[in-house]
């Protein structure tokens, strides 16, 4: 066990340098912060709210992740694909769930980091009124747990192909798909055909849907348990892609 | 050290490799030999565990690959076609990466670094990175990497492609060296280099074993093995007589020189004794003479098929 921490972490440790050895990091925390700003002040209209929350912030995430994320996470495995390293990774006496686990926690504390440097949002709503801290916390945690759903999905799109681009569009198209899963048009198309328990079912995989629990201050453990389980679907199914490839 | 039984990988319809065994000992180097799209790094690739076989089976120091992969990965030093590696990492830190994934920590990693450093004359490039290496220090980078842990068995993909014909004979070195105290297989189509550091050689042609023996022992196969050549001053009717000859198949004129074929293998120590007994019964005044060894690029064209060819 010991000894499979240790791989986690050294290839976590690579995989995180990695990103910071090559403009992609820098770009990224750049584009990230700016976009976070615009939503929030612009586009969220965080003044002409007048309330002391970052419901402007928080609210824009699950869009804003939908672009970033996969641009984060597209490269994992399709790079190693390309480049041949996956043969060298997989070849290594380690299980290939300790590569899986020590990218995706790479990727995860990167994008932890990129959502760290936005505290200064948390200290102009603190300066300007009195927010419950509380629910910005849980926001943060929820917001934390979307990018991880996301992330995990990209993981296993960029596991199927050795092409980037690919890899990204299949993951917007499917992190697309559970963002819009829960909207009413979108489950109006089913009710035309599906039953009502069906149509229910798809809109439970929702991530807006759980992810406004957590921007209500709320952590229900169902919300918890849905990304969690979301997350550990996604990295099972990178698992199974991995072991059934031809080649590099 | 490795064994392979009844190997069999297909993709499709096609089998990439079909019913391969063999297997490489202690102190054994096995160069293996094969057209381009043979099956050589496919069956590489299944014996690192890369890849499952489709049938048969893998065992590397007694582990089989498939049921106790860790096991066998551990004792395996893997050095891949194309010699990946992380650009974006200098030497130094990629080599302490593989370090580290071998259970190689703190002054552990650290001595096994420089140790493949200095085996692999990395010592100018250590804090460069990968991506703005040579070809030839790229690829040295990623066989110091299959080196760092000393393993007992080496699987080296055509590890001297792309390398100049220094790097090539230091590399080549390098691989008898270690061939003494390891199981070594290594890949490549250049034939010279199976007699600079092969113990036993295998030839391989569309997934199937075609030629299993020493260097020499290939060498035998091929036509030209055992033929006499000869240079003589004067003497117009030599051709002929040596034509005479009863265990002679047939005499061939190249410039000023005469080379005799043996009926077959065994003839040929027969055809060297009649050949010298000829000269000097007809007291022909001799400049050379020479035995052929046998060609293995011969051999090599004769027992496999061009990938021009439809297959």
């Amino acid at each position: 066990m010991n000894r499979a921490a240790s791989h986690v972490k050294t290839i976590a440790k690579r995989e995180l340098s990695s990103y910071f050895a090559s403009p992609v990091a820098y770009v990224f925390l750049v584009i990230f912060l700016l976009l976070n700003g615009f939503f929030t002040f612009t586009a969220g209209q965080f003044f002409e709210r007048g309330e002391a929350s970052l419901a402007a912030f928080f609210g824009w995430h699950p869009w804003l992740y939908l672009v970033l994320v996969p641009a984060v996470g597209m490269r994992l495995w399709s790079e190693e694909r390309r480049s041949g390293t996956l043969e060298l990774l997989l070849t290594l006496p380690i299980s290939p769930w300790e590569a899986i686990l020590g990218k995706f926690l790479a990727s995860w504390i990167f994008l932890a980091l990129a959502l760290a440097l936005t505290f200064p949002v948390v200290i102009t709503v603190n300066w300007l009124g009195e927010p419950d801290n509380g629910q910005i916390l849980a926001g943060y945690f929820g917001s934390l747990m979307l990018a991880g759903v996301y992330l995990a999905i990209t993981c296993m799109t960029s596991a199927l192909t050795r092409n980037q681009v690919i890899a990204f569009i299949l993951s917007v198209a499917a992190c697309l798909f559970l963002i819009l899963a829960g909207f009413n048009p979108v489950t109006d198309l089913f009710t035309r055909w599906a039953s009502p328990a069906v149509v229910e079912t798809i809109a439970a995989f929702s991530v807006v849907t759980h992810y406004d629990g957590f921007q209500k201050g709320v952590i229900d453990s169902r919300d918890l348990l849905f990304f969690a389980s979301v997350i550990g679907f996604a990295l099972f199914a990178t698992a199974v892609i991995l072991r059934n490839r031809r080649s590099a | 050290m490795i064994r392979i039984e009844n190997l069999t990988k297909s993709f499709g319809a096609k089998n990439a490799v079909d019913n391969v065994s063999f297997s490489v000992e202690r102190g054994e180097v096995l160069g293996f030999l094969g057209p381009n799209g043979a099956g050589k790094s496919t069956t590489m690739r299944m014996i690192t565990g890369f890849l499952p076989p489709t049938a048969g089976s893998v065992s590397v120091g007694g582990f089989d690959v498939v049921e106790a992969p860790l096991e066998a990965k551990r004792l395996i030093g893997y050095l891949p076609e194309s010699a990946p590696s992380y650009p974006d990492m200098s030497v130094r830190g990629f080599l302490a990466f593989a370090a580290e994934m071998r259970g190689l920590h703190g002054d552990a990693g650290k001595r096994a670094v420089a140790r493949v450093v200095d085996l692999c004359f990395l010592s100018s490039v250590l804090h460069q990175s990968i991506d703005t290496l040579s070809k030839g220090y790229r690829h040295r980078t990623c066989l110091a990497q299959a080196l760092i842990h000393d393993p007992e068995v080496l699987v080296l993909d055509e590890p001297t492609d792309g390398l100049d014909p220094n790097q090539k004979h230091e590399v080549r070195n390098l691989i008898r060296d270690m061939g003494r105290s390891k199981a070594v297989i290594f890949s490549t189509h250049i034939l010279e280099e199976v007699d600079a550091a092969c113990t036993r050689a295998i030839i391989i042609d569309r997934g199937r074993i075609v030629a299993n023996g020493t260097p020499a022992e290939l060498r035998a196969k091929s036509e030209i093995a055992g033929a006499i050549t000869l240079q003589l001053a004067g003497a117009p009717d030599a051709a002929a007589k040596l034509a005479a000859l009863p265990c002679a198949r047939k005499v061939e004129t190249l410039g000023a020189q005469l080379r005799a074929y043996p009926k077959d293998a065994a003839a040929a120590a027969e055809l060297a004794r009649s050949v010298i007994e000829l000269v000097s019964r007809e007291g022909w005044k001799l400049e050379a003479l020479h035995t052929e060894e046998g060609q293995l690029d011969e051999v090599f064209r004769r027992i496999t098929l061009p990938d021009t060819v439809k297959r």
